[in-house]
């Protein structure tokens, strides 16, 4: 598992993931290597940010028995992942991870957002 | 070794004497012996390379070409005058011995003027440029190829502009005579039939017999390619037919082009749908293909504030300006509670109003649901519906409606407003204004939703693709911008994030979705939008300038300015998620690898360096960039670079998504 995890980490750097975070940053080291190793960022971005192919999941995140029963149970266009596949305790790694990402700045302070 | 190599030792005045001897006995179609010199020249050669019979008549003077020499014009010059009538910008073609006598006519009879030879890498590429170039202008431009293997190569691009309706004039060289044409390649590259290749996403094909016929087929081919639906046409041109000389100079004549007026729906029923429009509780418009124009735009505005009904512009054309109140943000709530829904030019009508769940359920098709109420009125106005046969399935599923007209929906606006305007009566108005106040708010709602969307992620490395699209959007404001190409995968934030008010600030993706659409087609409509004094920005996606990166050459070598921000999400992220996707499905951990995807879908290890690539190619780039506060100060520098004529590229790891 330790081998898994360093690897995800390496992956993770030459991705080039500079995940933005505050004084929280690692609240949930290993849930970050478990959103990328279980391909969630591939929909829903490395910082739960959404986009076209599965909504924000951070930073206002579900509650973790919700989630854990919205992820195992989902069968529209989320594919679902199994306790076989995704541990329990793995995604509840993960539920802590998205829940350590920082509210965005209010847009209205961002210029390139009121052009 | 110490040996002196006795043929060294000819000088050239005995070399000449002695060639002269054995010229009289060689001439040029003295068929193999010539081709190989015969003993007498092999012992006086004053180099270490053997002469060919052909230098050895030439020194000799006793070249005889009867063959070659033609007397009066070659018929590709009056194929020019033909070409040249049509106003034809550019021919975007690789070079190639089957159309050398068209080439050769173009440069130096026609002085590569309308049209000017554009340098191509590959015939994928040629295609794509028309297609963008058109998109741009509005204007058809030819592509040049080798019959069969440019045709070959070409076939995605042509399939592409076939599903997004782009006119462009094809034309493959071939050598039809087999008793006459070279051995060897030309035979390879020759067919019976090679617009047969092409012939099932194009409009129209011929192959001229004679100078008069193509120039006949020529014009027929562009007119037909100019008719909406617009679409590419394809002209087999025989290495005979080019190279002959003009023997009836005096009846030769170019047919005139004369523009058709396009197919226009019938009135009855536009009166019908102008009653249904005007009476309906929510009528929705949604438009895919109709404004070809800034015309076309004006007259969706205009029907659309008729009625205050909100619009839905499907990404493959701007229709609608997002800058107005009544461009919906929100399709599927729309169509749900729509009593009337107006299709114009639609791709899809069917997964318009029906939703498919791409799920495990029904072995695996997934789940089919309607969106839309059972008593809803569909009307779609379609000139697509008048191409009825090919073995290509773009037509996608079958969705009946209450009323078809297979007829050019820009064409047709300016009578359905006119109709519309006569059904309208005070108490209806009444109603409009109340519903247009409402969509008033619900798109000032819509904005700021997009604005605290975009904010997610803001700061994050990999720039996310809102930020990407922000950062872009600052860097050309002031300028006449056009975007000319966005991969899917920045998640339509240029919809939300970049006010599109003209035509030409989008132009639609690729049409049949090939990937190696992008950097070509970029290109070409930047070609383009230069000539109008336009500045073209791409979001060019990494997998796609893999398909086709030898198009960079073309726009450095033609000067051709274009500023290509990257979309590098590094992998084939459509297919990161099909194979995550069926992994679950069947309850199994998707294999990385080596890499952040499932196997086979990455674009790592080695990471391509794009800027190197571009630079390589004679473009001014930057990056990889990964922090998103580098992109703002590198994109003004480049806007420079591109203001001063030349193209620039900036690659930008990206989010997937
Ligand atoms: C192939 C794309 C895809 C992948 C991979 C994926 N998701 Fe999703 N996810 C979606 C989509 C699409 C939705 C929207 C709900 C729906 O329609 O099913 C969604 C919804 C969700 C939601 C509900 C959000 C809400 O506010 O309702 C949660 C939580 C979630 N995903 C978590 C995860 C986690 C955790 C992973 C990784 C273990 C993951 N997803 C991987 C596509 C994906």
């Amino acid at each position: 598992m330790r081998v898994v995890s360093s690897r995800f980490a390496l992956a993770a750097i030459a991705a080039g993931l500079v995940l933005g975070f505050g004084a929280g940053a690692s609240a949930s080291e290993k849930g970050k290597q478990l959103f990328v190793k279980n391909g969630c960022w591939q929909c829903h971005g490395f910082v739960g940010q959404g986009g076209v192919a599965g909504p924000a999941l951070a930073p206002n995140v579900m509650p973790v028995e919700a989630m854990s029963s919205f992820v195992r149970n989902s069968n529209r266009a989320m594919p679902p992942y199994r306790e076989a596949v995704l541990p329990e305790a793995d995604l509840k790694e993960i539920h802590a991870y998205l829940t350590s990402i920082p509210k965005p700045a209010d847009p209205k302070s961002i210029p390139l957002l009121n052009q | 070794m110490a040996r002196k190599d006795a043929r060294l030792d000819v000088n050239r005045r005995k070399f000449l004497a002695g060639a002269a001897v054995a010229g009289a006995a060689t001439t040029l179609t003295n068929g193999a012996q010539a081709a190989s010199p015969g003993a007498a020249a092999n012992k006086r050669l004053p180099s270490a390379v053997m002469p060919t019979a052909y230098q050895i008549a030439t020194e000799t003077g006793n070249l005889r070409e009867p063959t070659t020499q033609i007397t009066g014009r070659p018929n590709s010059d009056f194929m020019v005058d033909v070409i040249k009538s049509l106003k034809i910008d550019y021919c975007y073609s690789n070079p190639a011995s089957s159309f050398r006598a068209l080439h050769e006519s173009m440069i130096n009879y026609g002085s590569n003027k309308m049209p000017e030879f554009i340098t191509c890498m590959h015939e994928e590429s040629s295609v794509a440029m028309c297609h963008g170039y058109f998109k741009a202008t509005g204007k058809p431009q030819m592509a040049l190829m080798h019959g069969t293997v440019g045709l070959q190569h070409a076939c995605m691009a042509v399939y592409n502009a076939w599903a997004d309706r782009v006119p462009i004039i094809l034309v493959g060289g071939t050598d039809l005579d087999a008793a006459k044409r070279p051995p060897g390649v030309p035979t390879l590259h020759s067919a019976q039939d090679i617009n047969a290749l092409v012939r099932d996403f194009t409009k129209w094909d011929d192959q001229p017999v004679s100078l008069q016929h193509f120039a006949q087929s020529f014009v027929r081919a562009y007119k037909y390619a100019m008719t909406p639906p617009h679409g590419p046409v394809m002209i087999a041109l025989d290495a005979g037919v080019q190279q002959e000389g003009i023997k009836d100079a005096k009846s030769l004549y170019t047919p005139k082009y004369i523009a058709a007026s396009p197919p226009h729906a019938d009135p009855a029923a536009l009166r019908e749908v102008a009653k249904l429009l005007v009476n309906a509780q929510n009528p929705v418009i949604i438009a895919d293909r109709c404004a070809r124009t800034q015309a076309g735009i004006d007259s969706l505005v205009q029907l659309a504030e008729l009625i205050q009904a909100p619009v839905v512009n499907r990404p493959n054309r701007m229709n609608f300006p997002n800058t107005h109140h009544l461009r919906a943000g929100n399709a599927a709530s729309l169509i749900r509670n729509a009593d009337v829904i107006l299709g114009l030019e639609l791709t899809d009508f069917w997964a318009t109003v029906n939703g498919w769940v791409d799920n495990g359920d029904h072995d695996g098709h997934g789940i089919n649901e309607t969106r839309m109420k059972q008593d809803t009125k569909l009307i779609h106005i379609n000139s697509v519906e008048l191409n009825t046969k090919s073995n290509l399935q773009d037509f996608q599923r079958f969705q009946p409606v209450d009323i078809l007209m297979p007829a050019d929906a820009q064409a047709s606006l300016p009578l359905l407003i006119d109709f519309v305007k006569s059904a309208i009566t005070s108490e209806r108005r009444t109603v409009f204004e109340q519903r247009g106040a409402a969509l008033r708010k619900a798109y000032a709602q819509a904005r700021e939703r997009s604005r605290q969307a975009a904010a997610l992620g803001w700061d994050a490395g990999p720039v996310s693709t809102a930020r990407l699209v922000s950062e872009i959007y600052g860097a050309v404001k002031d300028l006449d911008w056009a975007l000319v190409n966005a991969s899917n995968g920045v998640s339509g934030w240029q919809h939300r994030l970049m006010p599109m008010d003209k035509h030409y600030r989008w132009i639609g993706g690729s049409g049949a979705a090939g990937l190696g659409y992008g950097a070509p087609a970029s290109i070409g409509a930047a070609h383009g939008n230069n000539s109008l004094g336009r500045f073209s920005v791409s979001i060019q996606s990494d997998g796609d300038l893999m398909f086709t990166p030898s198009a960079l050459w073309t726009a450095a070598h033609h000067n051709i300015p274009l500023l290509s921000v990257m979309h590098n999400n590094r992998g084939y992220h459509q297919e990161v998620m099909h194979v995550q996707r069926l992994s679950n499905r069947r309850n199994r951990v998707a294999s990385l690898g080596k890499t952040m995807g499932p196997i086979g879908t990455s674009i790592e290890g080695p990471d391509v360096d794009y800027a190197s690539l571009a630079k390589s190619m004679g473009w001014w780039s930057a990056g990889p960039l990964k922090d998103p506060a580098e992109l703002g100060s590198v994109l003004k520098k480049a806007v420079q670079v591109v203001q001063a004529g030349e193209p620039a590229l900036i690659d930008v790891w990206t989010q997937p998504r």
